[in-house]
């Protein structure tokens, strides 16, 4: 048993009703009881969706306990086959009916239907939302396509030459409910095709049934988002000989790594970095002097597998910040999150408690924390400016523009949402300059004033239970005095650099040399 | 009785289940920890259904169920008292844990009723712990603050002092206005249940006088008559109608004049009759179609209809006590069609074939049924605004005039929503 307060993801038939949500012609029968309809509300109300799930619940109650609850789901998935007219038919059961096996999926296959119908066993207690997403769009491919599976030689991945056409590539992955998906897909198709490459499926968002029996007319998959694809694209590759894409295009560097990923696959020769660098204003607006205050930045990265591991990348190499923290919710891709974070020579935090990553958070003292919608919180109620970089996500996340993670224009909007919760560098440096003024009000933060009472709070709070910390350590007046005058955006980092150094060196009181001599020993 | 219509209807349904009702019980009661022992599904509901937490911990929580735990119960037992440790360990605030039952918890049959006496003698003085279930098999959405309330009354002192106990989660505003009016009209013991604190039970007994002010609450009605409480007949006060009629039969239990009843609140109705004014001449003659979630739907549409003048297409409700609703149905125009329980396809084909202006729904529903060019209302907001009483009355239709004005000023009717 956990003890869960809040949870990144949902169970793993959330994750089967964005793949069935995200395609075209698929009724999923859910068997649970009264109250799981509210997963229909992550869709429309989070995504705005104008249209329901595709999803039949059957609905069963206590009374219906003691009689035939099969009967139930039969009669359920007639009337919805007969209402949806689906090509493929999804059947799965929700945590309760797990606990009654009626087996929905071998009843609907005993029903003599036509369609192809996708039996999903998804144990709702010891899976998450992206495995059950991950698993669904894996075993509808496999339903769909295991009978081409003897007929089919190995895909070469250069047959486009012989065929006389442009070579073509699926982009699977992209989901409702993912991270800024829809406009992900338009930029990564925007970018092949400026290479001369065609997409052949996009799936599972927007895609039928008859695409993904289609999938096998491309030459390679390019895997978007881990989390939802790799399953399928191995198998993919296993049976077919389709050969797969493991960069992800986000940020300026994976965006190049991922195009010269492309086209080592299919041969096409590679191409001029420089020119590629110049498609999107991340690399020049990084550089311009404005930017030089976001050296060394201390960024605190939570989120799932793939965006955090994008965002430190990014953090890191395009925009000069220092990454503090690392960590995912995404057990899959621990192993990748652990890898990274080494590198950086910080320890992965990998957890499904917010309360463990807002601990690690306020330890880490960042600048700015890029993370889900709870980080946001988190960050807000320590005074931290945050941008949402990884589902989950409010409905503030799925924005009206145009904007994507991926590729160059991903670049763009990646520079905006990170940089504008910080201070702009000229207006850091003159406030810096004029903090001394009489006029100046201590803890003013520019464009984000709001947030800078929530610092000193936090501060203050900080101090006065710190004050009797178990190391004893004592603030001094001068050293009190001292540490007001430093600006109030690094006070905390200093604060605690104080403090640690004088633990170092068994100082038990605190005075405005020993913020210096600290100051020098960190420097 | 008025001759309204009533229809049975089973099939696919989309509503909350209970366990969306510790959404506001717990801000009632801040005092109390709801631990809901359930699977990543009921904790992924609750907190979808609450928005996002905007408070740094929750004072509600989910025991998540895993494969180990449902090898065998004993162990299930023991997991649930390690958290439980855990809980209280990192919340020592707490002063009542109540132990929610849900779908997965009711059907493993995990006995939550003992758990909480064993950890009642554990942590006696410190804190008190009851359970109910939540689960979607048994309740429906407001039935879970049933569930809630029922748990509590064993816990409630007897006393014969004569007293008015309104029953039922109000908002903290709206509760303050009523408890004052009363007090003008003569009644001066007055309390609520639930109270602010959990551990602030009023005491009950036969001179215990029940006024519900929700009309969901069917089992802790029950029980409470077994104390000796009488309960008072009266519609819901929801509109200055249901709302003076209910200040009415408070004050006849209480032998207060009729008289003085209306000498108090006749300056209120006359206020809140000008400030309908401008709802109605939106609402009016536009065509209502009620969906079944919240257990409100009976007393809104009596209000709509009879204070709004809007026509009744159908009254939707999960479930129906008639004798809870007696009043609320007695007030109803003729031929009223209430449809108790839900097949939600053949209900949706009956919305886009009677055409109506407005539909009261849940938020799965609103998008899609807005995409199709009906306007809706979603009913969770009538649980979390404060729409009791005569104050509140033009506040309630507003709810219902603002989604047609808006209609109103976009005139966009088709939309691409994807």
């Amino acid at each position: 048993m956990e003890l869960t307060l809040w949870t990144y993801e949902g169970p793993p038939h959330v994750g089967a009703m964005r793949i069935a949500s995200s395609m075209k012609d698929i009724h999923y029968v859910l068997h649970a009881p009264q109250g799981d309809t509210y997963a229909d509300l992550l869709f429309t109300m989070i995504e705005r969706r104008g249209q329901r799930p595709p999803v039949t619940y059957t609905t069963f109650q206590a009374r219906d306990l003691g009689g035939d609850t099969a009967e139930l789901v039969k009669k359920n998935i007639k009337e919805a086959v007969e209402r949806f007219k689906p090509k493929t038919l999804l059947v799965g059961e929700s945590c309760t009916a797990e606990l009654i096996q009626d087996q929905p999926g071998a009843l609907a296959k005993g029903m003599g239907f036509d369609m192809p119908i996708v039996n999903l066993e998804l144990p709702a207690y010891s899976k998450k939302e992206n495995w059950g997403a991950s698993e669904t769009f894996y075993q509808l491919t496999r339903t769909l396509l295991k009978e081409k599976v003897s007929s089919s030689d190995k895909i070469n991945p250069l047959r486009w030459r012989e065929l006389g056409r442009r070579p073509k590539v699926n982009i699977l992955g992209p989901s409702l409910l993912g991270f800024r998906c829809r406009d992900d897909v338009i930029e990564i198709q925007r970018i092949l095709s400026e290479q001369g490459i065609d997409t052949n499926v996009v799936a599972p968002l927007g895609a039928s049934p008859d695409d993904i029996e289609r999938l096998i007319d491309a030459e390679i998959n390019i895997c978007l988002y881990q989390e939802i694809a790799e399953a399928s694209c191995e198998w993919l590759k296993r049976n077919f000989g389709m050969e797969y894409t493991n960069t992800i295009p986000i940020g300026i560097k994976n965006t190049i790594e991922f195009i010269n990923e492309v086209h080592k696959k299919l041969d096409l020769p590679l191409t001029n970095k420089e020119e590629l660098e110049n498609k999107s204003k991340l690399p020049w607006y990084s550089k311009s002097v404005d930017s030089n205050y976001l050296t060394g930045k201390r960024v605190f990265i939570f989120g799932d597998g793939t965006h955090a591991i994008a965002a430190a990348k990014i953090a890191k190499e395009e925009l000069g910040f220092e990454v503090v923290g690392l960590g995912t919710y995404s057990r899959e891709m621990a192993r990748q999150v652990r890898a990274t974070a080494k590198d950086l020579n910080v320890e992965a935090l990998i957890t499904n408690n917010y309360l463990e990553v807002e601990d690690a958070m306020k330890k880490a003292a960042p600048e700015l924390v890029l993370g889900t919608q709870m980080e946001r919180h988190s960050a807000k109620r320590l005074g931290i400016p945050c941008s949402v970089i990884s589902t989950p996500m409010h409905v503030q996340d799925v924005p009206a523009r145009y904007s994507p993670q991926m590729g160059w224009e991903g670049a763009n909007v990646i520079f905006d949402d990170w940089v504008h919760p910080l201070m702009m560098g000229l207006e850091e440096h003159l406030i810096d300059m004029f903090k001394h003024d009489f006029e100046f009000v201590d803890g003013h933060q520019s464009h984000l004033g709001h947030t800078a009472t929530n610092t000193n709070n936090i501060l203050n709070s900080d101090e006065k239970k710190e004050k009797n910390s178990k190391e004893g350590i004592i603030w001094t007046e001068s050293g009190r005095a001292e540490l007001t005058k430093v600006p109030f955006f690094v006070r905390g980092k200093v604060k605690t650099n104080t403090e640690k150094y004088a633990i170092l060196r068994g100082i038990p009181e605190i005075s405005d040399e020993t913020l210096y001599d600290a100051k020098a020993y960190f420097s | 009785m008025s001759k309204v219509e009533f229809n049975k209807e089973t099939g696919p349904r989309e509503v909350f289940c209970g366990l969306t009702s510790i959404v506001w019980l717990h801000r009632r009661m801040p005092d109390a920890f709801f631990l809901v022992v359930g699977s990543r599904t009921c904790a992924h509901l609750i907190q979808s259904a609450a928005g996002v937490m905007i408070f740094a911990e929750p004072r509600f929580g989910t025991a998540i169920l895993e494969e180990k735990d449902l090898a065998g119960l004993a162990d299930a037992h023991e997991e649930l008292d390690r958290v439980v440790n855990d809980l209280i360990a990192r919340r020592p605030e707490i002063k009542t844990l109540f132990l929610v039952g849900s779908c997965p918890s009711e059907v493993i049959k995990l006995d939550l009723a003992t758990v909480a006496e064993k950890l009642n003698k554990r942590f006696l003085g410190q804190v008190r712990f009851v359970n109910y279930s939540g689960s979607g098999i048994e309740t429906t959405f407001t039935q879970g603050e049933d569930g809630a309330l029922k748990a509590l009354i064993p816990l409630m002192e007897s006393s014969n002092e004569q007293k008015l106990l309104l029953v039922g989660t109000l908002a903290n505003n709206v509760e303050d206005r009523f408890k004052k009016i009363f007090r003008n009209l003569g009644i001066s013991n007055i309390e609520s249940f639930p109270p602010r604190q959990s551990t602030k039970l009023p005491k009950i007994g036969k001179n215990t006088k029940v006024l519900l002010t929700q009309p969901y609450l069917s089992d802790t009605v029950r029980d409470l008559k077994h104390r000796g409480c009488e309960i008072i007949s009266a519609p819901f006060p929801l509109g200055i109608e249901g709302s003076t009629k209910w200040f009415l039969a408070a004050a006849k239990a209480f032998k207060i004049r009729e008289l003085k009843v209306h000498e108090i609140i006749t300056p209120l109705i006359k206020r809140a009759e000008l400030a309908l004014d401008s709802h109605k001449e939106i609402l009016k003659g536009k065509r209502l179609f009620l969906l079944p979630e919240s257990q409100l739907e009976i007393s809104l549409a009596r209000f709509l209809h009879n204070e709004c003048e809007m026509d009744l297409i159908e009254v939707g409700t999960p479930y129906l006590n008639k004798d809870l609703m007696k009043e609320e149905i007695n007030l109803l125009p003729d031929n009223t069609k209430i449809v108790e329980g839900q097949h939600v396809e053949k209900q949706l084909d009956r919305v886009r074939k009677s055409n109506p202006d407005l539909v009261v729904c849940g938020m799965g529903l609103a998008n899609p049924l807005e995409a199709e060019g009906i306007s809706t209302k979603w009913s969770i907001e009538m649980v979390f605004s404060p729409i009791h009483g005569i104050d509140q009355a033009a506040d309630l239709a507003g709810l219902f005039s603002k989604p047609l004005k808006r209609n109103q000023i976009l005139t966009s009717k088709t939309l691409v929503t994807h």
